[in-house]
This record gives C-alpha cells, sequence and structure tokens, in this order.
C-alpha cells in the first residue's frame, strides 16, 4: 500500500439475507483529508462505515485503516478511529466526564495524560462547565458535541462521523464543522463522513457519490460539480409546456420540470439570460440562476433527487426517536 | 493486562449505574423482604417444625438470600439490553477491548450488584429468629458470589442473543418464576412428586440455594431438608461443584455471544 493512504477499500462486498448492501467498491483516502461518502438514505453508507469500524464483517474484499486489516486485525484497527454514531451512543445516565473516563479507559489512553485529554477535547466543545451533569439533562447538541469530544480523546488517525449533523439546529450544525476543520488543521485527523445534506459534503477534499451500493462518482466537489457543466437555470413562464418546446427548438436546450418551474443548465448563464429575455416567445414569469450543487451533480448521475428522500428520512428518524422517548420502537 | 483494565471499566461502569439509581436498589431488596414477613409469618404456625428446632420462617431465610441473589444475577443481562436499545453496547463494541473481557466485566458486574443485595437481606436475619454467627460470613459470602457470577453469565448469554426489550422481559418471566419456585426456596424438596424432583434436580439454581441454606442453618438439620440425588445427599462441596460447571459454560458462552455481535 502507499502510505500516504490512511484507508484503503478493494472490492468490498456486503450481503445480507436477499439484499446487496454494498456491491464491490473501492477507493482510498488520503492521510488528513476529509472523505465524504454522500447519497441518499439506504444507499449503503452506513454499512460501509459498520465496516470499516469492524462491527460488521465484509462478505468479501478488504479493508486497511492505517494499514491495519478491518476483519483479521480488530483491536488495532479500533485503536485507530474515533467515531461519532448516526444514533446516540453516550451513556445518559452518567455524567459527562464519567462517559469519558469510560472511554479514556478502553482506549488505554495512560493514566497520566487522562486528566489533561478530557479538559482538552471538553474545552473543544465548550461543554467543560457542565462535565459533572448527568448527560441525560444534555440537549441533542451539547449530546452530539460530547460524542465528538469522546471520539477524539484518544487521539485517532480517523474519526468517523455517521450523519453528524443529523437533527441538529442549523446554528449547532456550524459550530459542529468549524470544530471538525479546525481539528483537522492542528490534529492533522483523517475525517471520514456521511452525509446526506449536499452543503456539508462541500466542506469534503473528495467526494465519493453512493447509489444502490454502489460508488458512482469519487472526485473533489468542484470536479463533481464540473460534471454538471454550467450554471443552473430555473423558468416559470406562462405556458410550461410551450416554453419548454422552444427553448429545444430554439437552442437546443433539454430543459426539465420539476411541476412547478424548467430547470435546465447552461454554461455562461448569467450573459444567457438577456438573450432569453429577448427572444422568448412564451410570457416569462420568473427566472432565476444559480450556481450548480452537489444535489444538481446527484440528479445529474442518478436522475433521482437527494433532497426529498432526506426530508423524509429526518422525519422518519424524528417519529422514531419520538417513540423510543417514550418507551415505544 | 489491557484485559484487566478493561474488565474493571466495564465492572466499574455496571455498579455506579446501579449506585446512581437507589430507587431500583430499594424495589428489588423490597420485594424478598415481602416475601419474608408475609410467607414467613404467615405460615409458620401453619407448618410447624420442618427439622428439629428449624420452622418454616428459618427454613425460608436463606431460601430468600439464594432467591435474592439469583434473581438479581440473572436479571442483570438487562443491561446489555439496554445498551443496545440507548446505543451505548456499540461504544463497548468498537472499543479496543476483547470481547472476552466485556463478557468478564458484565458478569462479575451484574454479579457484585446480587452479591450487595444477598448481602443486605443477610442483616434482617435476626428479625427471623436466625443468628448467625460472623464466622460463616468468609465461606457464605464467596458462596453467594459464586453462585451470582453463574446465574449472571447465564443472563448476560441470554440478552446477547435476544435483540429487543420486551422480548427479554418475557424471557426472563418465563423462566425466572419456575427456575424460583423449583429451586427448593419455598419448599423442602424431598417430598414433591416425582416430575417435580426431576424439575428441581435439572435446576441450576437447586444447587444454589442447597449450599447456602446448608451453610447458614448448619450441616446438621439442613441435610435432612437438603437435596438428594438417587439417595446421595449433595454436600456443599458436591454443589458448589455443579453450579461452577454450570457457571462455567455459561460464561463460555458469553463470551463466545458477545463475540458475535455486529
Amino acid at each position: 500500500m502507499s502510505n500516504s493512504h490512511i484507508i484503503e477499500v478493494e472490492h468490498l462486498v456486503k450481503n445480507y439475507a436477499d439484499l446487496v448492501a454494498v456491491n464491490d467498491i473501492s477507493f482510498a483516502v488520503d492521510d488528513g483529508e476529509v472523505f465524504g461518502l454522500l447519497g441518499p438514505n439506504g444507499a449503503g453508507k452506513t454499512t460501509v462505515i459498520n465496516i470499516l469500524c469492524t462491527l460488521s464483517k465484509p462478505t468479501s474484499g478488504k479493508a486497511l485503516i492505517n494499514g491495519f486489516d478491518v476483519d483479521h486485525q480488530q483491536s488495532q484497527v479500533r485503536q485507530s478511529i474515533g467515531l461519532v454514531f448516526q444514533d446516540p451512543s453516550l451513556d445518559e445516565r452518567l455524567t459527562a466526564l464519567e462517559n469519558l473516563e469510560f472511554h479514556s479507559r478502553v482506549y488505554n489512553v495512560p493514566a497520566s495524560l487522562r486528566k489533561e485529554r478530557v479538559e482538552q477535547v471538553l474545552g473543544m466543545v465548550e461543554l467543560w462547565e457542565r462535565r459533572h451533569d448527568i448527560v441525560k439533562t444534555f440537549s441533542g447538541g451539547m449530546k452530539r458535541r460530547l460524542e465528538l469530544a469522546r471520539g477524539l480523546l484518544h487521539h485517532p488517525k480517523v474519526l468517523f462521523l455517521d450523519e453528524p449533523t443529523l437533527g441538529l439546529d442549523p446554528q449547532t450544525r456550524r459550530r459542529l464543522w468549524d470544530f471538525i476543520l479546525s481539528l483537522r488543521k492542528t490534529e492533522g485527523t483523517t475525517v471520514f463522513l456521511t452525509t446526506h445534506y449536499m452543503d456539508e459534503a462541500e466542506h469534503a477534499n473528495h467526494i465519493a457519490v453512493m447509489d444502490y451500493g454502489k460508488i458512482i462518482a469519487l472526485d473533489s466537489p468542484q470536479g463533481l460539480k464540473g460534471m454538471v457543466g454550467g450554471d443552473m437555470i430555473s423558468l416559470s413562464t406562462v405556458d410550461d409546456q410551450k416554453a419548454q418546446a422552444e427553448l429545444q427548438k430554439r437552442y437546443n436546450i433539454q430543459a426539465r420540470s420539476d411541476g412547478e418551474q424548467l430547470i435546465f443548465e447552461i454554461a455562461n448563464g448569467d450573459r444567457f439570460i438577456p438573450t432569453l429575455t429577448k427572444e422568448l416567445e412564451t410570457e416569462i414569469l420568473s427566472i432565476s440562476l444559480r450556481r450548480p450543487t452537489l444535489d444538481d451533480v446527484f440528479l445529474k448521475l442518478t436522475g433521482r433527487g437527494l433532497r426529498d428522500e432526506g426530508v423524509k428520512s429526518e422525519f422518519k428518524e424524528m417519529a422514531r426517536q419520538f417513540g423510543r422517548r417514550h418507551g415505544r420502537r | 493486562m489491557n484485559n484487566l483494565r478493561g474488565i474493571y471499566t466495564i465492572w466499574y461502569r455496571d455498579i455506579l449505574r446501579v449506585w446512581r439509581d437507589k430507587i431500583r436498589m430499594v424495589s428489588f431488596l423490597a420485594f424478598p423482604l415481602l416475601f419474608l414477613v408475609v410467607f414467613g409469618s404467615g405460615l409458620s404456625g401453619t407448618m410447624g417444625m420442618l427439622a428439629p428446632g428449624i420452622d418454616f420462617s428459618k427454613f425460608m431465610f436463606p431460601g430468600i438470600i439464594g432467591m435474592t441473589v439469583l434473581m438479581t444475577s440473572f436479571m442483570s443481562g438487562v443491561s446489555v439490553v439496554w445498551d443496545r436499545e440507548f446505543g451505548f453496547l456499540k461504544e463497548v463494541l468498537v472499543a479496543p477491548v476483547s470481547r472476552v473481557a466485556v463478557a468478564a466485566g458484565k458478569t462479575l458486574g451484574g454479579a457484585t450488584i446480587a452479591l450487595i443485595q444477598g448481602a443486605v437481606i443477610l442483616l434482617f436475619a435476626p428479625l427471623f429468629g436466625l443468628t448467625l454467627s460472623p464466622g460463616i460470613l468468609p465461606k457464605l459470602l464467596p458462596v453467594m458470589f459464586l453462585v451470582a457470577c453463574a446465574l449472571s453469565a447465564m443472563g448476560i448469554f441470554l440478552a446477547t442473543r435476544i435483540k429487543s426489550m420486551e422480548a427479554h422481559q418475557a424471557v426472563m418471566q418465563l423462566l425466572v418464576f419456575p427456575m424460583v419456585f423449583l429451586s427448593g426456596v419455598f419448599f423442602p424438596v424431598n417430598n414433591v412428586p416425582t416430575w417435580m424432583g426431576v424439575l428441581v434436580r435439572i435446576n441450576p439454581a437447586t444447587y444454589g440455594i442447597d449450599p447456602i441454606r446448608q451453610l447458614m442453618l448448619g450441616a446438621e438439620p439442613a441435610s435432612s431438608l437438603g437435596i438428594t440425588i438417587f439417595g446421595h445427599t449433595m454436600s456443599i462441596g458436591e454443589d458448589l461443584m455443579v453450579i461452577a460447571a454450570f457457571g462455567l459454560v455459561m460464561v463460555i458462552l458469553a463470551m463466545w455471544s458477545f463475540g458475535t455481535q455486529e
């Protein structure tokens, strides 16, 4: 293996009874980068994380973390990684400090370093003042920050974040990101994250787009956006069908309708708009231009949007947590 | 060395959690005390002497000690199900601690709590007409701890195989009551119908209750109430060998089962 690759995955496959969750994927992650795994729910992102962090065994294929095989050198792999799971994994009956003490013991943090490390990570996530409080009394954002602190306590080579900001308010999300990015600078920690938020994936150096268990694209955010090939223009007219036909005939543009407006991509969109308003015979109601996002990339690659599914799954998550809080599953 | 620290850390957390949850501790004590007061006082007059100098209260007290240890340790597996439900199990399973150490720490944690519960009930002995010489404690407490370890390992093993809270509760109730009722806690087991006698003798809990009773009542009177197999009366040592062998199998199963957790 090359020395600069902290994670190497080759032909990884994971089958469940009648389902192929991960279908022969290969990729490598550079030491010290932020690597994003992007895809809709059920694409296989969490399965990949579970295999990489030794919670689940691959059906076939190979994965190395920090040079250790996830299948045969579990202890070394576990010592090399930190995790923040999609679902909470704190002991809510213990205090923040007790949770961190548990962690530092099972991760073999030397006794002489424990106090200093705990203070450092709690300071970073601004929970030092609350260290003696029972975790149950924390808000969702505080719990997530505490989990992040815990994941860093043993100075892992790779930090895995599985949907780290799911269910958090925008302000907390932003703070969490500031923290993750500063961490990469100060500690050189590699960050491997899954998300279905497009704007979050844009923080990554490289993004692998996953769909139905396969990686369908792997590039930098800029490179991926380049696949879309221009600016996105949304157009609303008195008769969208007529306008669609006109665009096709006059400019050879394939516009698609999302039910409310027409959307198409074009290079140098800002120069195209004045021409369009002059020449289009169908009366225009509104027109807008935006730079392509990873959402557009996903749509281009799969023909489906990411966002609708994201919202739906977030609602499911909320319903599930509500059920849990009230003693049901 | 790492394994020892792992075992200690897992054990310590379980103790800490129970210590935080004092209401649960008290409620676990209330149950056996209720049994002692209601059955002991209620039935003593009717039942008369079971053996020279042993009335029903005296007979039942060691049984209740055993029952407390047995039930608490057996139920301790619930912590695994809780941890799975609330996600903490993942934190444990991705930690660089061997699954063997996790199973051992959990078993010892459950057993320690059960031992403490049993020891607290022990303090009530004078109320039921039993005088305990402090001299038997160095024998009695280790015996209680051994029984607790065996049952705790069984509880942990079952809990690793059961994924939901509801199923766990159902299985526990299905197992714990027959196990307690058919172990000689409430009545001497030598004068029961044959079918029941068979069940009593294949019930591992029987071999946990018997040595505790023998130790507390003294070998002489207790042996007439003790368990006989094919005409042979089990000694304390033989009882302990049975329970230790059972416990060993359960610990190995629990360790194996933790190893297969995904």
